[in-house]
């Protein structure tokens, strides 16, 4: 199974809605709590940065019975550092974001807590992809 | 801990998910970082906090979290409340602050996560 949802860049108010849909769809396929709560976790906190630092991006979920791929790809500013923005605490995240409750420097290490693989590419001036992997069994 | 005892001891005025008052919990947690939130390995936790936007709806979907008691009086929108309702979700707030209110339930038995 594969679902594919369009990101823009600054709507806040609809932050969310793709993992929310995605969380209905894994409880539908009676995929354990556990494992849904780590997906959806790690695919909120990447959507959220797309909104936050990203002017648009596609998400790509594929479902199959060993594991839960996702794949956000940005059009963006892309990220200059990848060690230092994994790093807890650091972030270039605007005012607006910080009222949202985000932009903490939490985001990334919160990713990377919850899937079994994070592959982050970055090229500045144009974009990010990151590829979140969590298995299922 | 029923939710109608938090409800009373913060004088909250309940919002939606009336229903959920007679269901019980031990543990609270307080804060207006959501990614804090998200860090949080529990549910059936109740969540306090002073942040009032449609991300804390959707950060305690995300998180599994069904009670949230927002503090300070802040305006809660009916976006906020149709969210929740969708994911039967217990809002309530009260016009205490953040410290008052958790100091009040912690001394009452609800226990911190950490």
């Amino acid at each position: 199974m594969v679902l594919n949802y369009h990101i823009e860049g600054g709507d806040f108010a609809n932050a969310g809605t793709a993992s929310s849909q995605i969380k209905k769809t894994l409880k539908q396929l009676s995929v354990p709590p556990v494992i849904i709560k780590r997906v959806v976790v790690a695919l909120y906190e990447a959507e959220v940065n797309i909104v936050a630092h990203a002017y648009k991006g596609e998400i790509v979920v594929s479902i199959d019975p060993e594991r839960i791929q996702m794949i956000l790809d940005d059009e963006g500013p892309g990220i200059a550092d990848i060690s230092l923005a994994m790093q807890k605490g650091y972030s270039t995240a605007s005012e607006e974001v910080r009222q949202m409750g985000f932009g903490a420097g939490m985001g990334l290490p919160n990713i990377s807590e919850n899937a079994d693989s994070l592959n982050i590419q970055s090229k500045v001036g144009k974009g990010t992809k990151l590829e979140i992997i969590v298995k299922l069994s | 801990m029923t939710l109608k005892e938090i409800a009373g001891l913060t004088d909250a005025q309940i919002l939606c998910g009336a229903r959920k008052l007679n269901e019980a919990i031990d543990f609270c947690f307080a804060s207006d970082l959501m990614s804090d939130v998200l860090t949080l390995k529990v549910s059936d936790v109740l969540l306090i906090t002073g942040l009032v936007n449609i991300q804390s709806i959707r950060t305690a979907e995300m998180s599994d979290i069904p009670y949230i008691l927002f503090v300070r009086n802040k305006e809660v929108t009916p976006d906020m409340i149709k969210l929740a309702e969708e994911n039967d979700m217990l809002l309530m707030k009260s016009n205490y602050s953040m410290f008052k209110a958790s100091g009040i339930l912690f001394e009452a038995g609800l226990k911190g996560i950490f």
